[in-house]
């Protein structure tokens, strides 16, 4: 075969990486460059410099360092035994390329994501090399590096060392999954890599006998990949998974991947539709674990199947489903339950919390200040505003759902 | 009347002075027409007060929101921006908490444009797009050409300069050129026209994009949210967009169409492990390895892992705690979370050599609640405690220790089948069900819990006191 060009190369690495859905930047630490000594700088949520037709975020150069894997997941387009042309980037490449895009201001920095070729210690050295190289040659912008589970702790922690963010992905939501779809994963294997992660980076936090700090171990911390859709695990297992590992191992993001169709796929998985709904769903669920003070008990229970409702937010399933707790007077109720109205987001509620002293506020104030009025304003009582009978009209529910659009042929 | 007409770089400076001077003459916010050099004059055009007029005020008071608000109202490039942030200074002196009222119009209107500023700042930090233009000294020159809708220029350069330090580069806009050159930043007012220009990179960006995209999750919608048309002219990579919406549907139904294929033949890898071991003559590995797979109890559950003891095989003392803890969850060691920490000091104390002793818990899995991120410890119920003794057991059994401690009511439970009365029973010898004898104390976690400190220090003295005497119970 002809020599691969680096247009080749990346045509195939970035096609066969657009299966990770993070693409984040956010949250490490504060650098820049200009001293003029280096290249890049971090902002603290990071940018989104172009959009694909996908509506998702490009923001990292989302690359696999090689196609080639010796495993075979069956839910992966990389897996050994999958028809898909083979490629591998240099170390000195994925360098070039990463610098070369971010001089232009096309990307915040690199995410780097690799097949196992040789070894999971032999692969995982050479990215923490790029990673390395990156930083010995002055890039100050982010780097995120998915980390190999079996990887010896010495390079996990190097990875650390020069990485913004590290990741191990989960994979698919239950072991049993894991075990079936992902034959030479092993789940718990993969928990205890993120526990050495989250050990390693808390021992990094603390000062040494000289009261000075031993360096940064990935200061945008860990997250982790679930396919959704894959295997037959309902929400409940799902979030289930996710709040046990926010839990366990300090991660900022679980992120939830649709499994879409692959080229070349496998006998054994759904060639469908991704659930594009369902995983906004469980998105929306996320938020309500971490930042609204929901219990996972109550944004889903065992009646409906364990999974959501796809035809209104979990939020509003909530609301709809315990009416007792409303309406709730936006000019008196406290923080919590002005969190469980539908409609109000955190900082809408911040933002009435702060205003209404100033003097009673009616549905238009809140309005104006970016509440979405048409949800609130059934759950709520105003300035000259009362919910009254709506609550308790049995069709509430009905004025929330969209009538389904026809299918476009 | 008042025309203040403000010059093109370094407006929000001259804005503030103005306004300033103005505001400081008492002159009403109806009274001022705000504008930029080259504006049309007002029909009413009178000279701006020079130097105080007639100062009525002392200093002016704003709330320290008030200068990044400002900041963010005077590049709006109807002049409505200006209008208003002078329009608040004013109100502000009579209402010095206006800015909190979010409900109030003008505040509203006010934290609209600013937000419409943010964005715009935000667009033109993610959406300039830098060609290579040559080289100068060693550093290398880059160029970019970027229509912003409103007049921030200024605000924005300072994201470049500590972005790209080490290049020397120019962003052009219809109205302004931004020069960093030798790490020295200058604004020019100078009209300028979209150029025509090329950069080879450009080719693998767009190869880039192309290929990040999944066409089985089309959502143009999502895309032009974020990724507005007016901004595409500018984006080498916006011009695929139509090709790549209008072949998504097509590749993806090919996807789902071709289905599974022929797995390819080759390497394949060695799938066979071996059987899991069950119940061999008992050493410490195999008893470990059997605890790790447990699943007597529903702890198993939300634990990340089972955690068995830790010590040599003929130790003659054995130390039972209560249950692994967050950190000894993580790590699959006992004792090396805050408590495992305090007990070896106190043990050190003591002379109390823990390596030389097994160290385990009576139950072997975390337990504890969750609370948004954090998992709160949960003492172990009766029935966990129970299930969790056959382990117990059998490390007694394997380790076969001269003495064993108890640490708190769950090992006394445990030990003894009656885990009542502990402060009466600490320090005293009594049997556990094997007969073996046993040293009752606290646990050390019930030490850092203790608010009190002279009852924490007594409550330590007692602890110290007990791993004394079982030093010297294991002496004699």
């Amino acid at each position: 075969m002809a020599k691969m060009t680096i247009q080749d190369k990346l045509a195939l690495l970035s096609d066969a990486a657009k299966y990770d859905a993070s693409c984040a930047s956010s949250g490490t630490t504060k650098r820049g460059s200009r001293d003029g000594k280096g290249l890049g700088s971090t902002t603290g949520s990071g940018i989104c410099h172009a959009y694909a037709p996908d509506g998702r975020c490009i923001s990292l150069l989302k690359i696999l360092m090689t196609n080639y894997c010796v495993y075979d997941c069956a839910y992966c387009i990389n897996r050994v035994s999958s028809n898909v042309p083979r490629a591998r980037f240099t170390v000195e490449e994925v360098v070039w390329l990463t610098i070369e895009f971010y001089r232009r201001n096309y990307i915040e920095g690199l995410f780097l994501s690799s097949g196992i070729v040789k070894s999971s210690d032999y692969t995982m050295e050479e990215m923490v090399r790029i990673a390395e190289k990156l930083r010995a040659d002055g890039f100050r912008g982010y780097i995120h590096l998915k980390t190999i589970p079996e990887a010896s702790p010495e390079l996990i922690e190097r990875a650390g060392l020069s990485a913004d963010r590290l990741s191990i992905n989960v994979e698919l939501p239950t072991d049993a999954s894991v075990r079936a779809y992902a034959p030479e994963k092993d789940p718990a294997g993969i928990r205890d890599a993120m526990g050495k992660v989250r050990l390693t980076k808390e021992d990094y936090a603390e000062k040494s006998f000289t009261g000075r700090r031993r360096g940064k171990f990935a200061p945008a911390g860990q997250s982790t990949q679930m396919i959704v859709g894959a295997d037959a695990a309902d929400d409940a297992d799902i979030l289930g998974t996710a709040n046990k590992l926010y839990g366990a191992y300090g991660l900022k993001r679980v992120y939830y991947s649709a499994f879409s169709p692959i080229p070349d796929a496998s006998a054994v998985l759904p060639l469908v539709d991704p659930p594009l709904m369902r995983e906004h769903r469980l998105y929306q669920a996320d938020w309500l674990l971490r930042f609204y003070d929901f219990g996972l008990d109550e944004i889903i229970t065992r009646d409906n199947g364990g999974m959501l409702d796809l035809d209104v937010d979990p939020k509003l399933a909530w609301a709809l489903a315990n009416r007792d707790r409303f309406p709730v007077d936006v000019n008196r109720a406290a923080k919590e339950d002005l969190l469980r109205v539908p409609g109000f987001g955190t900082k809408i509620v911040q933002r009435i919390l702060s205003s209404r002293r100033n003097g009673a506020l009616a549905l238009e104030d809140i309005r104006r200040m970016g509440g979405r009025i048409k949800q609130a304003s059934s759950f709520v009582v105003a300035r000259g505003h009362t919910p009254g009978q709506m609550l308790d009209g049995a069709n509430l529910r009905a004025r929330f759902v969209k009538p389904q659009q026809m299918e476009l042929f | 009347m008042y025309a203040p007409r403000l010059p093109r770089i370094g407006t929000y400076a001259a804005w503030r002075e103005t306004a300033r001077r103005l505001a400081r003459a008492d002159v009403p916010a109806a009274q001022v027409d705000w504008g930029l050099a080259g504006d049309d004059a007002s029909m009413f055009d009178a000279p701006l007060p020079i130097g105080p007029l007639s100062v009525e005020r002392g200093d002016l008071k704003v709330p320290a929101s008030f200068a990044d608000l400002s900041r963010s109202l005077i590049p709006e490039r109807s002049g409505k921006g200006m209008t208003l942030a002078y329009v608040l200074l004013m109100r502000l002196q009579a209402e010095p908490g206006l800015l909190s009222n979010r409900a109030d119009a003008q505040v509203a209107q006010a934290r609209d444009i600013a937000k419409s500023i943010h964005r715009d700042l935000h667009k033109m930090h993610a959406f300039v797009r830098f060609r290579e233009v040559g080289q100068a000294d060693g550093r290398r020159r880059f160029a970019a050409w970027f229509e912003p809708t409103h007049r921030i220029e200024e605000p924005t350069a300072d994201f470049f300069v500590n972005r790209f330090g080490d290049m020397d580069w120019a962003i052009v806009t219809p109205e302004v050129t931004i020069r960093y050159q030798d790490r020295t930043l200058t604004l020019h007012e100078i009209e300028s026209q979209r150029p025509d220009a090329d950069d080879p990179l450009e080719q693998l960006w767009t190869t880039y994009y192309a290929n990040i995209f999944n066409p089985a999750r089309l959502k143009p919608d999502a895309m032009r949210a974020e990724m507005p048309k007016k901004y595409w002219k500018n984006l080498p990579e916006a011009a695929l967009i139509p090709d790549l919406i209008a072949g998504a549907r097509a590749r993806s139904q090919a996807m789902q169409d071709a289905a599974a294929t022929t797995p390819r033949q080759g390497r394949r890898v060695d799938q066979t492990t071996p059987a899991p071991m069950i119940h061999r003559p008992v050493s410490l590995p195999t008893l470990h390895a059997e605890i790790h797979d447990c699943t007597r109890c529903p702890l198993h559950g939300p634990a990340t892992q089972a955690v068995p003891g830790e010590g040599p095989r003929d130790a003659r003392l054995m130390i039972v705690g209560e249950q692994p803890g967050d950190r000894e969850d993580i790590e699959g060691r006992p004792f090396t979370g805050p408590a495992g920490q305090l007990f070896d000091r106190l043990a050190d104390d003591a002379g109390l050599d823990r390596q030389a002793s097994y160290v385990t818990n009576a139950v072997k899995h975390f337990k504890f609640v969750q609370r948004g991120k954090r998992r709160i410890h949960q003492t172990p119920n009766a029935g966990e405690v129970n299930a969790c003794r056959w382990w117990l057991d059998r490390e007694l059994a394997t380790v076969d220790p001269e003495l064993v401690l108890a640490l708190g009511a769950t090992a006394l439970h445990a030990l003894t089948g009656d885990g009542r009365g502990l402060l009466k029973r600490r320090g005293g010898v009594e049997r556990t069900k094997d007969g073996r004898p046993l040293l009752v104390t606290l646990h050390p976690s019930y030490l850092l819990r203790l608010p009190d400190p002279a009852a924490r220090a007594e409550a330590t003295r007692n602890v110290t006191a007990d791993l004394t005497k079982a030093l010297h119970l294991l002496n004699n």
